[in-house]
Protein backbone atom coordinates (compact mmCIF):
# COMPACT_ATOMS: atom_id res chain seq x y z
CA UNK A 1 0.00 0.00 0.00
CA UNK A 2 1.79 3.21 -1.24
CA UNK A 3 1.01 5.70 1.91
CA UNK A 4 2.08 8.51 -0.42
CA UNK A 5 -1.41 7.98 -2.79
CA UNK A 6 -4.29 7.15 0.20
CA UNK A 7 -6.63 9.68 0.23
CA UNK A 8 -8.89 10.63 2.95
CA UNK A 9 -11.76 8.45 0.39
CA UNK A 10 -9.49 5.80 -0.54
CA UNK A 11 -8.56 5.54 3.20
CA UNK A 12 -11.79 5.04 4.63
CA UNK A 13 -12.80 2.52 1.76
CA UNK A 14 -9.68 0.22 2.06
CA UNK A 15 -10.71 -0.24 5.53
CA UNK A 16 -13.94 -0.47 5.43
CA UNK A 17 -13.46 -3.51 3.29
CA UNK A 18 -10.99 -4.81 5.35
CA UNK A 19 -8.19 -4.60 2.90
CA UNK A 20 -6.11 -3.16 5.56
CA UNK A 21 -6.89 -2.60 9.32
CA UNK A 22 -7.08 0.89 11.16
CA UNK A 23 -4.49 -0.63 13.15
CA UNK A 24 -1.65 -1.70 10.67
CA UNK A 25 -2.48 1.61 8.81
CA UNK A 26 -1.60 3.30 11.71
CA UNK A 27 1.98 1.17 12.03
CA UNK A 28 2.01 1.83 8.54
CA UNK A 29 2.50 5.61 9.04
CA UNK A 30 4.41 5.68 12.24
CA UNK A 31 7.25 3.29 10.58
CA UNK A 32 7.21 5.63 7.97
CA UNK A 33 7.83 8.65 10.08
CA UNK A 34 10.66 7.12 11.60
CA UNK A 35 12.15 6.32 8.49
CA UNK A 36 11.57 9.98 6.79
CA UNK A 37 11.33 12.80 9.60
CA UNK A 38 14.60 13.04 10.66
CA UNK A 39 15.48 14.47 7.61
CA UNK A 40 12.11 16.89 7.81
CA UNK A 41 11.22 17.59 11.27
CA UNK A 42 7.90 18.08 10.53
CA UNK A 43 6.87 16.09 14.33
CA UNK A 44 7.25 17.45 17.83
CA UNK A 45 5.52 14.74 19.54
CA UNK A 46 3.67 10.84 18.28
CA UNK A 47 0.44 10.36 20.20
CA UNK A 48 0.65 6.67 19.40
CA UNK A 49 -1.28 5.51 22.76
CA UNK A 50 -3.98 7.45 21.36
CA UNK A 51 -4.09 7.02 18.12
CA UNK A 52 -3.82 2.78 18.35
CA UNK A 53 -6.80 3.36 21.00
CA UNK A 54 -9.00 5.37 17.99
CA UNK A 55 -8.14 2.77 15.51
CA UNK A 56 -8.76 -0.04 17.48
CA UNK A 57 -12.26 1.72 18.12
CA UNK A 58 -12.38 2.21 14.16
CA UNK A 59 -11.45 -1.43 13.95
CA UNK A 60 -13.96 -2.40 16.12
CA UNK A 61 -16.69 -1.09 13.89
CA UNK A 62 -15.49 -2.36 10.30
CA UNK A 63 -15.30 -5.84 12.28
CA UNK A 64 -18.91 -6.08 12.96
CA UNK A 65 -19.32 -4.78 9.30
CA UNK A 66 -20.52 -1.66 10.45
CA UNK A 67 -20.62 1.71 7.96
CA UNK A 68 -17.54 3.53 9.16
CA UNK A 69 -18.33 7.62 10.29
CA UNK A 70 -16.65 10.10 6.81
CA UNK A 71 -13.24 9.92 8.74
CA UNK A 72 -12.48 6.51 10.24
CA UNK A 73 -9.12 5.19 10.31
CA UNK A 74 -7.99 8.52 8.32
CA UNK A 75 -4.76 9.28 9.54
CA UNK A 76 -4.35 13.15 10.09
CA UNK A 77 -1.72 15.56 11.78
CA UNK A 78 -2.17 18.65 14.04
CA UNK A 79 -0.08 21.50 14.26
CA UNK A 80 0.96 21.98 17.62
CA UNK A 81 -1.00 25.52 18.77
CA UNK A 82 -4.56 23.41 18.57
CA UNK A 83 -4.81 21.55 21.62
CA UNK A 84 -5.38 17.91 22.39
CA UNK A 85 -6.05 16.68 25.69
CA UNK A 86 -3.25 14.38 27.35
CA UNK A 87 -1.22 15.15 24.46
CA UNK A 88 1.95 18.00 24.88
CA UNK A 89 0.98 21.11 22.79
CA UNK A 90 4.15 23.48 22.79
CA UNK A 91 2.94 25.72 19.96
CA UNK A 92 6.71 25.64 18.78
CA UNK A 93 7.67 27.33 21.94
CA UNK A 94 10.25 26.66 24.66
CA UNK A 95 7.50 28.70 27.31
CA UNK A 96 4.92 25.64 26.95
CA UNK A 97 7.84 22.67 26.65
CA UNK A 98 6.16 20.28 28.50
CA UNK A 99 2.63 21.93 29.02
CA UNK A 100 -0.37 18.86 28.44
CA UNK A 101 -3.75 20.60 28.04
CA UNK A 102 -6.97 19.03 29.60
CA UNK A 103 -8.96 19.70 26.97
CA UNK A 104 -9.14 19.21 23.33
CA UNK A 105 -9.79 22.20 20.79
CA UNK A 106 -12.82 21.32 19.04
CA UNK A 107 -11.53 20.87 15.50
CA UNK A 108 -10.09 17.78 17.11
CA UNK A 109 -12.84 16.70 19.14
CA UNK A 110 -14.90 16.94 15.66
CA UNK A 111 -12.56 14.94 13.66
CA UNK A 112 -12.10 12.29 16.16
CA UNK A 113 -15.92 11.97 16.42
CA UNK A 114 -15.98 11.21 12.46
CA UNK A 115 -13.22 8.54 12.99
CA UNK A 116 -9.82 10.10 12.30
CA UNK A 117 -7.06 8.52 13.63
CA UNK A 118 -4.75 11.39 15.33
CA UNK A 119 -0.96 10.51 14.86
CA UNK A 120 0.48 13.68 16.51
CA UNK A 121 1.34 17.14 16.50
CA UNK A 122 3.23 19.13 13.79
CA UNK A 123 6.29 21.41 14.25
CA UNK A 124 5.16 25.20 13.56
CA UNK A 125 6.83 28.69 13.94
CA UNK A 126 6.38 29.54 17.42
CA UNK A 127 3.11 30.57 18.66
CA UNK A 128 2.57 30.16 14.92
CA UNK A 129 4.47 33.35 14.21
CA UNK A 130 6.60 32.83 11.25
CA UNK A 131 6.69 32.06 7.62
CA UNK A 132 9.28 29.83 7.36
CA UNK A 133 8.53 27.46 10.37
CA UNK A 134 12.28 28.47 11.05
CA UNK A 135 11.03 30.32 14.15
CA UNK A 136 10.65 27.17 16.19
CA UNK A 137 12.07 26.76 19.14
CA UNK A 138 12.65 22.93 18.34
CA UNK A 139 14.11 23.64 15.12
CA UNK A 140 13.10 23.97 11.65
CA UNK A 141 11.38 22.10 9.07
CA UNK A 142 12.52 21.05 5.59
CA UNK A 143 10.17 20.77 2.83
CA UNK A 144 9.93 17.57 1.25
CA UNK A 145 10.52 18.77 -1.75
CA UNK A 146 13.93 19.99 -1.28
CA UNK A 147 15.29 19.52 1.56
CA UNK A 148 16.98 22.86 1.90
CA UNK A 149 14.58 24.80 1.52
CA UNK A 150 11.92 25.90 4.05
CA UNK A 151 8.32 24.21 4.10
CA UNK A 152 6.68 27.92 4.86
CA UNK A 153 5.29 28.68 7.84
CA UNK A 154 4.14 28.89 10.11
CA UNK A 155 2.24 25.73 9.68
CA UNK A 156 5.05 23.80 8.16
CA UNK A 157 5.32 20.60 10.06
CA UNK A 158 1.26 20.02 8.91
CA UNK A 159 2.12 21.02 5.44
CA UNK A 160 5.44 18.61 4.87
CA UNK A 161 3.65 15.84 6.57
CA UNK A 162 1.15 15.39 4.16
CA UNK A 163 3.66 16.29 1.51
CA UNK A 164 6.03 13.80 2.59
CA UNK A 165 3.23 11.21 2.99
CA UNK A 166 3.57 11.24 6.94
CA UNK A 167 -0.28 11.99 7.19
CA UNK A 168 -3.16 11.79 4.84
CA UNK A 169 -4.72 14.87 5.40
CA UNK A 170 -4.00 17.58 8.23
CA UNK A 171 -5.06 20.77 10.49
CA UNK A 172 -3.12 23.84 10.68
CA UNK A 173 -3.78 27.73 11.34
CA UNK A 174 -3.74 30.71 9.38
CA UNK A 175 -3.49 34.29 10.80
CA UNK A 176 -1.45 35.97 7.95
CA UNK A 177 -1.26 33.07 5.42
CA UNK A 178 -0.24 30.23 7.37
CA UNK A 179 -1.95 27.31 5.74
CA UNK A 180 -1.90 28.76 2.53
CA UNK A 181 2.28 29.55 1.69
CA UNK A 182 3.23 26.15 2.98
CA UNK A 183 0.47 24.58 1.41
CA UNK A 184 2.02 26.23 -1.85
CA UNK A 185 5.64 25.99 -1.12
CA UNK A 186 4.71 21.84 -0.35
CA UNK A 187 2.87 21.01 -3.53
CA UNK A 188 -0.30 20.73 -1.39
CA UNK A 189 -3.85 21.75 -1.33
CA UNK A 190 -4.63 24.32 1.76
CA UNK A 191 -7.96 26.20 3.07
CA UNK A 192 -8.04 28.81 5.13
CA UNK A 193 -12.24 28.32 5.95
CA UNK A 194 -14.13 32.10 6.72
CA UNK A 195 -13.43 33.51 9.73
CA UNK A 196 -16.34 32.19 12.24
CA UNK A 197 -16.63 28.96 10.00
CA UNK A 198 -14.51 26.41 12.14
CA UNK A 199 -14.18 26.81 16.12
CA UNK A 200 -11.12 28.68 17.43
CA UNK A 201 -11.59 27.04 20.59
CA UNK A 202 -8.66 25.20 21.56
CA UNK A 203 -6.71 27.14 19.28
CA UNK A 204 -3.53 28.32 21.29
CA UNK A 205 -4.45 32.27 20.09
CA UNK A 206 -1.87 34.33 18.45
CA UNK A 207 -4.14 37.46 17.30
CA UNK A 208 -7.82 36.59 17.84
CA UNK A 209 -9.94 38.46 15.04
CA UNK A 210 -7.21 36.88 12.53
CA UNK A 211 -6.63 33.35 13.73
CA UNK A 212 -8.07 30.55 12.21
CA UNK A 213 -8.00 26.81 11.86
CA UNK A 214 -8.30 25.10 8.37
CA UNK A 215 -7.35 21.63 6.52
CA UNK A 216 -4.41 20.61 4.28
CA UNK A 217 -5.03 17.64 1.81
CA UNK A 218 -3.36 16.27 -1.11
CA UNK A 219 -6.59 16.98 -3.00
CA UNK A 220 -9.40 19.92 -2.51
CA UNK A 221 -11.46 16.72 -1.93
CA UNK A 222 -9.81 15.87 1.24
CA UNK A 223 -9.89 19.04 1.90
CA UNK A 224 -13.75 19.14 1.72
CA UNK A 225 -14.05 16.10 3.40
CA UNK A 226 -12.15 17.71 6.60
CA UNK A 227 -14.03 21.15 6.77
CA UNK A 228 -17.40 19.48 5.87
CA UNK A 229 -16.25 17.78 9.97
CA UNK A 230 -15.01 20.97 11.44
CA UNK A 231 -16.96 23.70 10.55
CA UNK A 232 -20.06 24.71 11.91
CA UNK A 233 -21.39 26.99 15.39
CA UNK A 234 -19.70 26.24 18.50
CA UNK A 235 -20.99 27.78 21.64
CA UNK A 236 -17.26 27.53 23.32
CA UNK A 237 -16.34 29.92 20.43
CA UNK A 238 -18.69 33.05 20.76
CA UNK A 239 -17.00 34.30 17.26
CA UNK A 240 -18.33 31.01 14.98
CA UNK A 241 -21.05 32.06 12.71
CA UNK A 242 -24.48 30.82 13.11
CA UNK A 243 -24.64 30.01 9.27
CA UNK A 244 -25.55 26.56 7.08
CA UNK A 245 -22.95 24.42 6.32
CA UNK A 246 -23.44 23.15 3.20
CA UNK A 247 -22.37 19.52 1.76
CA UNK A 248 -19.05 21.16 0.54
CA UNK A 249 -18.35 17.65 -1.60
CA UNK A 250 -21.03 17.47 -3.35
CA UNK A 251 -20.38 21.03 -4.08
CA UNK A 252 -17.24 20.80 -5.59
CA UNK A 253 -18.13 18.85 -8.73
CA UNK A 254 -20.51 21.49 -9.94
CA UNK A 255 -19.37 23.02 -12.90
CA UNK A 256 -17.61 26.53 -12.75
CA UNK A 257 -18.88 27.47 -16.01
CA UNK A 258 -20.24 31.00 -15.72
CA UNK A 259 -17.78 31.99 -13.15
CA UNK A 260 -16.53 35.15 -13.16
CA UNK A 261 -12.87 35.53 -11.62
CA UNK A 262 -11.09 38.74 -10.82
CA UNK A 263 -7.61 38.54 -11.47
CA UNK A 264 -6.69 41.83 -9.33
CA UNK A 265 -3.09 43.81 -11.04
CA UNK A 266 -2.07 44.46 -7.70
CA UNK A 267 -1.22 40.69 -7.22
CA UNK A 268 0.82 40.68 -10.40
CA UNK A 269 2.94 43.54 -9.99
CA UNK A 270 6.94 43.82 -8.93
CA UNK A 271 8.19 41.33 -6.84
CA UNK A 272 6.41 38.28 -8.33
CA UNK A 273 8.47 35.45 -9.78
CA UNK A 274 8.51 35.31 -13.65
CA UNK A 275 7.51 31.87 -12.97
CA UNK A 276 4.87 31.92 -10.28
CA UNK A 277 3.09 34.61 -12.41
CA UNK A 278 3.37 32.17 -16.00
CA UNK A 279 2.14 29.18 -13.64
CA UNK A 280 -0.46 31.60 -12.28
CA UNK A 281 -1.14 32.52 -15.94
CA UNK A 282 -1.46 28.90 -17.06
CA UNK A 283 -3.70 28.20 -14.04
CA UNK A 284 -6.18 31.07 -15.04
CA UNK A 285 -6.29 29.52 -18.61
CA UNK A 286 -7.07 25.93 -17.08
CA UNK A 287 -10.28 28.04 -15.35
CA UNK A 288 -11.51 30.03 -18.54
CA UNK A 289 -10.89 26.59 -20.39
CA UNK A 290 -13.55 25.06 -17.96
CA UNK A 291 -15.96 28.01 -18.94
CA UNK A 292 -14.86 31.12 -16.14
CA UNK A 293 -14.84 34.28 -17.07
CA UNK A 294 -11.40 36.16 -16.28
CA UNK A 295 -11.86 39.59 -15.11
CA UNK A 296 -9.59 42.23 -14.84
CA UNK A 297 -10.42 43.78 -11.10
CA UNK A 298 -8.42 46.31 -9.05
CA UNK A 299 -7.80 46.05 -4.89
CA UNK A 300 -5.89 49.36 -4.23
CA UNK A 301 -5.42 49.04 -0.60
CA UNK A 302 -3.22 45.89 -1.46
CA UNK A 303 0.56 47.77 -0.51
CA UNK A 304 -1.05 48.47 3.09
CA UNK A 305 -2.22 44.61 3.71
CA UNK A 306 1.37 44.34 5.14
CA UNK A 307 1.54 47.58 8.11
CA UNK A 308 -1.57 47.33 8.58
CA UNK A 309 -1.28 43.54 9.75
CA UNK A 310 2.09 44.10 11.32
CA UNK A 311 0.05 46.18 13.61
CA UNK A 312 -3.38 44.66 14.22
CA UNK A 313 -1.86 41.20 14.72
CA UNK A 314 1.17 42.26 16.79
CA UNK A 315 -1.37 44.17 19.09
CA UNK A 316 -3.43 41.13 19.45
CA UNK A 317 -0.60 38.85 19.95
CA UNK A 318 0.89 41.04 22.90
CA UNK A 319 -2.11 41.08 24.45
CA UNK A 320 -3.01 37.12 23.90
CA UNK A 321 0.64 36.01 25.58
CA UNK A 322 0.25 38.39 28.12
CA UNK A 323 -0.71 34.94 29.52
CA UNK A 324 2.35 32.92 29.72
CA UNK A 325 3.53 34.50 33.13
CA UNK A 326 5.39 31.30 34.69
CA UNK A 327 2.11 31.25 36.92
CA UNK A 328 -0.10 28.98 36.05
CA UNK A 329 1.24 26.68 33.33
CA UNK A 330 4.29 26.45 30.73
CA UNK A 331 8.29 27.70 31.97
CA UNK A 332 8.72 29.16 35.12
CA UNK A 333 12.19 30.76 35.59
CA UNK A 334 14.66 29.05 38.18
CA UNK A 335 16.14 32.49 38.79
CA UNK A 336 13.10 34.31 39.55
CA UNK A 337 13.28 35.66 43.51
CA UNK A 338 10.20 37.85 43.35
CA UNK A 339 6.79 37.73 41.72
CA UNK A 340 7.98 40.13 39.08
CA UNK A 341 11.03 38.11 38.04
CA UNK A 342 9.18 35.38 37.99
CA UNK A 343 6.98 37.03 35.34
CA UNK A 344 9.94 38.96 33.32
CA UNK A 345 12.53 36.24 33.44
CA UNK A 346 10.41 33.62 32.89
CA UNK A 347 8.84 35.40 29.70
CA UNK A 348 11.94 36.09 28.90
CA UNK A 349 13.71 33.03 28.99
CA UNK A 350 10.75 31.36 27.52
CA UNK A 351 9.87 33.33 24.68
CA UNK A 352 12.22 33.60 20.98
CA UNK A 353 13.51 36.26 19.45
CA UNK A 354 10.64 36.92 17.13
CA UNK A 355 7.88 36.41 19.69
CA UNK A 356 9.74 39.27 21.68
CA UNK A 357 9.91 41.23 18.69
CA UNK A 358 6.15 40.96 17.86
CA UNK A 359 5.23 41.17 21.73
CA UNK A 360 7.32 44.87 21.95
CA UNK A 361 5.66 46.03 18.84
CA UNK A 362 2.41 44.71 19.90
CA UNK A 363 2.86 46.82 23.26
CA UNK A 364 3.93 49.87 21.69
CA UNK A 365 1.41 50.58 18.62
CA UNK A 366 -0.92 50.66 21.79
CA UNK A 367 0.46 52.04 24.47
CA UNK A 368 -0.57 55.73 25.57
CA UNK A 369 0.32 58.41 22.78
CA UNK A 370 0.46 55.51 19.94
CA UNK A 371 -2.48 53.64 20.13
CA UNK A 372 -4.38 56.66 18.03
CA UNK A 373 -1.56 56.58 15.71
CA UNK A 374 -0.78 52.90 14.89
CA UNK A 375 -3.72 50.80 15.91
CA UNK A 376 -6.51 52.85 15.74
CA UNK A 377 -4.97 54.09 12.05
CA UNK A 378 -4.29 50.42 11.19
CA UNK A 379 -8.32 49.51 12.15
CA UNK A 380 -9.19 51.63 9.82
CA UNK A 381 -6.95 50.72 6.89
CA UNK A 382 -8.71 47.09 7.49
CA UNK A 383 -12.47 48.38 7.23
CA UNK A 384 -10.55 50.04 3.56
CA UNK A 385 -9.28 46.57 2.44
CA UNK A 386 -12.69 45.25 3.44
CA UNK A 387 -14.23 47.41 1.35
CA UNK A 388 -12.32 46.68 -1.99
CA UNK A 389 -13.20 42.77 -1.56
CA UNK A 390 -16.98 44.26 -1.47
CA UNK A 391 -16.64 46.28 -4.21
CA UNK A 392 -14.98 43.15 -6.43
CA UNK A 393 -17.20 40.98 -4.94
CA UNK A 394 -19.71 43.05 -6.60
CA UNK A 395 -18.36 42.16 -9.79
CA UNK A 396 -16.91 38.89 -9.40
CA UNK A 397 -17.70 35.48 -7.82
CA UNK A 398 -13.85 34.47 -6.94
CA UNK A 399 -10.47 36.66 -6.85
CA UNK A 400 -7.82 34.62 -8.49
CA UNK A 401 -3.98 35.35 -7.64
CA UNK A 402 -0.60 33.81 -7.00
CA UNK A 403 -0.21 32.35 -3.20
CA UNK A 404 3.35 33.73 -2.90
CA UNK A 405 5.88 35.91 -4.93
CA UNK A 406 8.29 33.37 -4.95
CA UNK A 407 8.51 29.76 -4.49
CA UNK A 408 10.19 28.12 -1.31
CA UNK A 409 13.25 30.19 -0.63
CA UNK A 410 16.27 28.73 1.33
CA UNK A 411 16.93 28.24 5.23
CA UNK A 412 18.22 30.87 6.27
CA UNK A 413 18.08 32.94 3.57
CA UNK A 414 15.72 35.56 5.44
CA UNK A 415 16.35 35.05 9.29
CA UNK A 416 18.41 38.58 9.56
CA UNK A 417 15.79 40.83 8.19
CA UNK A 418 12.54 40.32 9.86
CA UNK A 419 10.93 42.62 7.61
CA UNK A 420 12.12 40.57 4.10
CA UNK A 421 9.93 37.82 6.10
CA UNK A 422 7.41 39.92 6.78
CA UNK A 423 6.76 41.08 2.44
CA UNK A 424 6.57 36.96 1.61
CA UNK A 425 3.07 37.31 3.14
CA UNK A 426 2.25 39.94 0.50
CA UNK A 427 -0.48 38.00 -0.97
CA UNK A 428 -2.62 36.17 1.56
CA UNK A 429 -2.63 38.71 4.48
CA UNK A 430 -5.44 40.65 2.93
CA UNK A 431 -8.14 37.81 3.24
CA UNK A 432 -7.03 37.30 7.16
CA UNK A 433 -7.99 40.60 7.77
CA UNK A 434 -11.26 40.99 5.91
CA UNK A 435 -12.34 37.36 6.94
CA UNK A 436 -12.84 35.61 3.26
CA UNK A 437 -11.95 32.25 3.02
CA UNK A 438 -8.83 31.33 0.76
CA UNK A 439 -6.98 28.41 -0.93
CA UNK A 440 -4.41 27.33 -2.61
CA UNK A 441 -3.80 24.95 -5.30
CA UNK A 442 -0.84 23.67 -6.66
CA UNK A 443 -0.71 24.68 -9.69
CA UNK A 444 3.02 23.53 -11.69
CA UNK A 445 6.05 23.99 -10.96
CA UNK A 446 9.30 26.11 -10.96
CA UNK A 447 12.17 24.70 -13.37
CA UNK A 448 14.06 23.84 -10.54
CA UNK A 449 11.00 21.81 -9.81
CA UNK A 450 9.86 23.55 -6.67
CA UNK A 451 5.89 23.78 -6.30
CA UNK A 452 3.74 26.81 -6.79
CA UNK A 453 0.39 27.35 -5.76
CA UNK A 454 -2.48 29.39 -7.13
CA UNK A 455 -4.89 31.29 -4.51
CA UNK A 456 -8.36 31.19 -4.79
CA UNK A 457 -10.33 34.11 -2.52
CA UNK A 458 -14.06 33.90 -2.21
CA UNK A 459 -17.17 35.98 -0.52
CA UNK A 460 -17.50 35.26 3.44
CA UNK A 461 -19.02 31.83 3.85
CA UNK A 462 -18.55 30.64 0.06
CA UNK A 463 -15.90 27.94 0.62
CA UNK A 464 -18.03 25.57 -2.00
CA UNK A 465 -17.25 28.11 -4.46
CA UNK A 466 -13.25 28.31 -4.03
CA UNK A 467 -13.61 24.65 -3.36
CA UNK A 468 -15.16 24.27 -6.42
CA UNK A 469 -12.96 26.08 -8.52
CA UNK A 470 -10.06 24.30 -7.06
CA UNK A 471 -11.40 21.00 -8.35
CA UNK A 472 -11.41 22.53 -11.61
CA UNK A 473 -8.22 23.59 -11.70
CA UNK A 474 -6.94 20.15 -10.26
CA UNK A 475 -8.99 18.27 -12.56
CA UNK A 476 -7.51 20.25 -15.54
CA UNK A 477 -3.87 18.83 -14.81
CA UNK A 478 -5.12 14.98 -14.78
CA UNK A 479 -4.45 15.14 -18.25
CA UNK A 480 -0.77 16.29 -18.09
CA UNK A 481 1.03 12.64 -18.07
CA UNK A 482 3.63 12.68 -15.49
CA UNK A 483 3.01 15.94 -14.11
CA UNK A 484 4.04 15.89 -10.88
CA UNK A 485 1.71 18.91 -9.79
CA UNK A 486 -0.62 16.43 -9.04
CA UNK A 487 -0.40 12.85 -7.80
CA UNK A 488 -3.31 10.75 -9.30
CA UNK A 489 -6.02 10.48 -6.95
CA UNK B 1 15.09 57.05 15.18
CA UNK B 2 11.62 57.44 16.66
CA UNK B 3 12.25 54.72 19.25
CA UNK B 4 14.64 55.44 21.63
CA UNK B 5 16.46 53.17 24.10
CA UNK B 6 14.47 54.70 27.09
CA UNK B 7 11.22 53.42 25.02
CA UNK B 8 12.67 49.95 24.44
CA UNK B 9 13.02 49.83 27.79
CA UNK B 10 9.37 51.43 28.83
CA UNK B 11 7.70 48.78 26.18
CA UNK B 12 9.94 45.92 27.85
CA UNK B 13 8.44 46.81 31.37
CA UNK B 14 4.86 47.10 30.48
CA UNK B 15 5.11 43.43 28.35
CA UNK B 16 7.20 42.20 31.62
CA UNK B 17 9.89 41.30 29.58
CA UNK B 18 13.88 41.30 30.88
CA UNK B 19 15.57 42.28 28.00
CA UNK B 20 19.51 41.70 28.04
CA UNK B 21 21.24 45.01 26.54
CA UNK B 22 22.26 43.32 23.37
CA UNK B 23 18.51 42.23 23.09
CA UNK B 24 17.75 45.49 23.49
CA UNK B 25 20.08 47.33 21.23
CA UNK B 26 18.66 44.50 18.68
CA UNK B 27 15.03 45.51 19.70
CA UNK B 28 15.88 49.19 18.83
CA UNK B 29 16.77 48.25 15.35
CA UNK B 30 14.06 46.00 14.54
CA UNK B 31 11.19 48.07 15.87
CA UNK B 32 12.32 51.53 13.99
CA UNK B 33 13.08 49.61 10.89
CA UNK B 34 9.17 48.21 11.12
CA UNK B 35 7.75 51.12 12.21
CA UNK B 36 9.56 53.23 9.12
CA UNK B 37 7.50 50.61 6.53
CA UNK B 38 4.29 50.92 8.61
CA UNK B 39 4.53 54.64 8.44
CA UNK B 40 2.94 54.26 4.86
CA UNK B 41 -0.42 54.06 6.31
CA UNK B 42 -0.18 57.98 6.92
CA UNK B 43 -0.76 57.94 3.07
CA UNK B 44 -4.14 56.96 3.52
CA UNK B 45 -6.89 59.74 4.72
CA UNK B 46 -9.10 57.74 6.89
CA UNK B 47 -10.73 60.67 8.63
CA UNK B 48 -14.38 59.33 7.90
CA UNK B 49 -13.14 55.58 7.98
CA UNK B 50 -14.63 53.79 10.97
CA UNK B 51 -12.18 50.79 12.53
CA UNK B 52 -13.01 47.56 11.68
CA UNK B 53 -11.97 45.88 14.91
CA UNK B 54 -13.28 42.45 14.37
CA UNK B 55 -14.45 40.49 11.23
CA UNK B 56 -17.70 39.09 12.62
CA UNK B 57 -19.51 42.46 12.12
CA UNK B 58 -19.12 41.73 8.60
CA UNK B 59 -19.67 38.34 8.69
CA UNK B 60 -22.47 37.72 11.52
CA UNK B 61 -24.15 41.82 11.88
CA UNK B 62 -23.86 44.59 14.36
CA UNK B 63 -26.41 43.28 16.53
CA UNK B 64 -25.25 42.49 19.90
CA UNK B 65 -28.84 43.32 21.85
CA UNK B 66 -30.15 40.29 24.19
CA UNK B 67 -32.61 38.88 21.93
CA UNK B 68 -30.04 38.60 19.30
CA UNK B 69 -29.45 35.10 19.72
CA UNK B 70 -26.01 35.56 20.56
CA UNK B 71 -26.35 35.34 24.19
CA UNK B 72 -26.59 32.57 26.45
CA UNK B 73 -28.61 32.11 29.18
CA UNK B 74 -26.72 33.25 32.39
CA UNK B 75 -26.37 29.84 34.37
CA UNK B 76 -23.50 28.24 36.01
CA UNK B 77 -22.16 25.13 33.77
CA UNK B 78 -19.35 22.91 35.32
CA UNK B 79 -15.89 23.74 34.51
CA UNK B 80 -12.70 22.55 34.29
CA UNK B 81 -12.14 20.60 37.80
CA UNK B 82 -9.85 21.86 40.06
CA UNK B 83 -6.85 19.28 39.67
CA UNK B 84 -7.10 19.49 36.29
CA UNK B 85 -6.73 23.04 35.91
CA UNK B 86 -3.63 22.83 38.69
CA UNK B 87 -2.05 20.58 36.35
CA UNK B 88 0.50 22.17 34.34
CA UNK B 89 1.30 24.59 37.44
CA UNK B 90 4.90 25.01 37.73
CA UNK B 91 4.36 24.91 41.39
CA UNK B 92 1.34 24.50 43.27
CA UNK B 93 -0.18 23.33 46.59
CA UNK B 94 -3.47 21.12 46.74
CA UNK B 95 -5.55 24.07 45.99
CA UNK B 96 -3.17 27.31 45.12
CA UNK B 97 -0.96 28.12 42.61
CA UNK B 98 2.08 28.80 44.37
CA UNK B 99 4.27 31.95 43.91
CA UNK B 100 7.04 34.28 45.64
CA UNK B 101 5.70 36.18 48.43
CA UNK B 102 4.04 39.74 46.76
CA UNK B 103 3.69 40.94 50.14
CA UNK B 104 7.24 41.76 52.07
CA UNK B 105 6.19 42.16 56.09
Amino acid sequence: MDLNLLTVSSTVTAIQERQITAAALVENFYARIDAEDRKIHGYLTLAKDRALAQAAHIDRIADRGNPLPPLGGVPIAVKDVISTKGVRTTAGSRILENYVPPYDSTAVARLEHAGAVILGKTNCDEFAMGSSNENSAYGPVHNPRDRERVPGGSSGGSAASVAAGMSVAALGSDTGGSIRQPAAFCGVVGLMPTYGRVSRYGLIAFASSLDHIGPFGKSVKDVALLLQQIAGRDPLDATTADVRVPDFVSEIGEPVKGLRIGIPHEYFGDGLDREVREAVEDGIQRLAKAGCEPVPVSLPHTAYAIPTYYVVATAEASSNLARYDGVRYGYRSPHAKTLAEVYRRSRDEGFGTEVKRRIMLGTYVLSAGYYDAYYLKAQKVRTLLARDFQQVFEKVDAVVTPTTPTPAFRLGEKTEDPLAMYLADIYTVTADLTGIPGISVPCGESSGGLPIGLQILGRHFEEATILRLGHALEHSFADRVGASAHRKI
Amino acid sequence: MRVTSKDVQYVADLAYLELTAEERARMERDLNSILDYVDRLNELDTSKVEPLAQVSQLTVGHDLSLDSGHWREDEPRPSLPREAALGNAPQATDSFFRVPKVIER
